[in-house]
């Protein structure tokens, strides 16, 4: 288990107060002069040395992506923006960063700000978190009142403002040039990349944007310095992790462990292992609802980061570990998440709006047993339409755990689902997919 | 996608009042100018808050107007996003989030509950119209599932029984408590706290 004193969020369960006289004796806003002092490359080195990963979902390096911004200001602004629009389901550790650790943000602001040039900041928090927002903007407030932020933020001769933008309910403004297009006051939909935000981003000028989490940690990080975050976890996989361990355990909690931490000691140590015992467990989606989700042989001596979860085909994302044990109905639990996904579509692109829905209905059809035998294979179809014809990521986000359902439990479905209404076996179907796609020699 | 239909009766006209019409002109100000299109969402907010929780085509147009923007973009906006209501959903507007992480924790519960105390279909008023329920996407407090929000607090670690207390102080008015109905703090562990040991009960 991780040293307490390595842990980076001190306060995540609130027991030390979120405000700044509670903040700064835990170490925030300590020093910050010094660090910027030491300059731009300095802190990019730095950040590029600790390998830390973005943390909102995709895991790209974040030191990589603050080279990205021009370094040379033109005469178009930089912005920075943060993305607190989390609504991936099983996920809920930027909420708790924004409530109890929101110094640990606003300092990671001052310091990405300056390392990327930017004299303003947007928060982009989602709208129900109304209440956690409100607590940001009085930490905020508190900040600009201590001079930490605003003109010559903490003595440090940066000017720098720091602005909250509520969402309103819409999980695709996760994704950033979404989020771009809502704080520019149009609906969330997707823009083509490239030109990527670094470049052309808010109001088309140079943005970077990243997770709560990961700007919260830059400055612990720069205290502690890149080569002891690196210590942590694995090569590339490096640092530490909120954990959202939901569903079926008997503790369900959020937990800042190592990276590459077993996920078997996830659920036994910290969440009080699973409803009825592990021997119940049915399958674990290891990194929010858009993660293909992982059976339990696999989750006996699976570990937590990037890479290791890729090579079983699914993913950390933002790790929302989601529990499912035997009590309860798998493709039931896959086609709420579909219904998720058919919800949340922006409609931009026609793969995903009607992509979505085919998949929810007839994951529907298959819980009651109602699908016949081809519709399994079509459904599987179904999800390659959509994987990668889409602007975003979402395509993929809403047909990666349908394609777990499929590649994990076939067999249950096919059970459930055997009737041969009209159809004779291994007769084409004559709607719906290109046949090409049927024949398996092509 | 979502359907948002906007409600039949209509106000004939909106405005702010001052204090709406201050706190406009002071999200306004954090954008560049010229972006004041960028504030529309902030807006629309207010016109809800102003207008018991829902959003009449009049406050479009007028915010439309404020932003100097046309009226068919701030509709566009106002039917994109879940959380701006388009009809009236009452005083307390009750969201039980039924997505996957809730949904096997019983949320199922929570919507019956909604069902016998409100009315039996969602986006109805109660019949005393100060209330309404719906079912929504996940809302983001997964640990603390199932869970369901009313206005703006979240009401977490429910049950039936539980859920049932809660609305019935909201039908009679009262505000219940926010947070974990299982005492719990925040979101550790309950009873299996292996971390930050030291700081506990500090």
């Amino acid at each position: 288990m991780l040293k307490d004193k390595d842990r980076i969020f001190q306060n995540l369960y609130n027991d030390l107060g979120s405000d700044i006289f509670s903040a700064q004796k835990r170490g925030d806003w300590v020093d910050t002069k010094k660090i910027i002092s030491k300059g731009r490359d300095w802190i990019i080195n730095e950040i590029k040395e600790s390998q830390l990963r973005g943390r909102g979902g995709a895991g790209f390096p974040t030191g990589l992506k603050w080279s990205f911004a021009p370094k040379e200001v033109g005469s178009r602004p930089h912005y920075l923006v943060i993305n607190a629009d989390e609504s991936e389901p099983g996920t809920c550790k930027d909420r708790d960063i924004l409530r109890f650790e929101p110094h640990k943000l606003i300092e990671g602001c001052l310091i990405a700000s300056y390392a990327v040039q930017a004299h303003v900041c947007y928060i982009y928090i989602r709208g129900e978190y109304f209440v956690d927002g409100q607590k940001l903007q009085a930490a905020i407030d508190d900040a600009y009142e201590k001079k930490l932020i605003g003109k010559n933020a903490s003595g440090t001769g940066w000017d720098l403002d720091i602005y909250i933008h509520y969402g309103a309910g819409a999980y695709i403004c996760g994704e950033e040039t979404a989020l771009l297009e809502s704080i520019e006051g149009n609906k969330g939909q997707p823009r083509l990349k490239p030109p990527f935000p670094a470049l052309v981003g808010l109001y088309g000028c140079p943005t970077i944007i990243n997770n709560v989490e990961t700007i919260a940690v830059v400055p612990t990080i720069l205290r502690r310095g890149g080569k002891w975050f690196a210590s942590l976890g694995r090569e590339k996989n490096t640092g530490t992790k909120i954990f959202c361990i939901s569903g079926n355990v008997n503790s369900p909690c959020n937990v800042e462990e190592e990276m590459n931490i077993p996920l078997k000691e996830l659920i036994e140590v910290h969440a009080g292992g699973v409803v009825g015992g592990w021997d119940n467990l049915q399958a674990v989606i290891p990194g929010g609802s858009s993660m293909p989700l992982i059976p339990k042989e696999k989750c006996e001596t699976l570990t937590m980061d990037f890479d290791s979860l890729v090579a079983e085909k699914s993913g950390l994302g933002t790790a929302g570990v989601v529990v499912i044990n035997k009590d309860q109905d798998i493709i039931k639990c896959m086609a709420r998440i579909a219904r998720f996904y058919k919800h949340e579509s922006c409609g931009q692109c026609t793969p995903c709006r009607e992509g979505s829905g085919w998949m929810w209905r007839m994951l529907e059809r298959m819980a009651k047993g109602d699908a016949s035998k081809d519709e399994i294979e079509m459904l599987g179809d179904v999800t390659k339409q959509i994987e990668g014809h889409t602007i975003c990521a979402f395509g993929e986000g809403s047909s990666w755990p349908v394609q777990g359902l499929l590649r994990h439990f076939k067999d249950e479905i096919k059970k459930r689902n055997k009737f041969d209404p009209i159809v004779k076996e291994n007769k084409n179907i004559p709607y719906l997919v290109d046949q090409h796609l049927l024949d398996k020699n092509a | 996608m979502s359907l948002k239909r906007p409600a039949k009766k209509q106000p004939e006209s909106f405005e702010f009042n001052s204090s709406s019409l201050d706190t406009a002109n002071k999200i306004i100000a954090k954008y560049p100018e010229g972006k004041q299109q960028s504030a529309v969402m902030a807006l629309l907010y207010i016109a809800q808050r102003q207008n018991n929780n829902w959003i009449p085509l009049a406050a479009m147009k007028y915010i439309a107007k404020i932003l100097d923007m046309p009226y068919i973009k701030v509709y566009e906006v106002a039917t994109f996003y879940s959380m701006y209501n388009l009809s009236p959903v009452g005083k307390y507007f009750v969201q039980v989030c039924t997505t996957t992480p809730c949904m096997i924790r019983g949320a199922n519960e929570l919507v019956e509950a909604c069902k016998e105390k409100i009315s039996e279909n969602e986006s109805e008023l109660s019949p005393d119209k100060s209330c309404s329920w719906m079912e929504v996407e996940c809302l983001g407090a997964c640990v603390n599932a199932p869970m369901m929000q009313i206005n703006d607090e979240y009401y977490e670690d429910l049950n039936k029984e539980k859920t049932l207390k809660i609305l019935d102080k909201v039908l009679k008015g009262d505000t219940p408590k926010a947070g974990s109905y299982r005492g719990r703090v925040n979101n550790e562990p309950e009873n299996n706290r292996k971390t930050l040991m030291e700081f506990k009960n500090a």
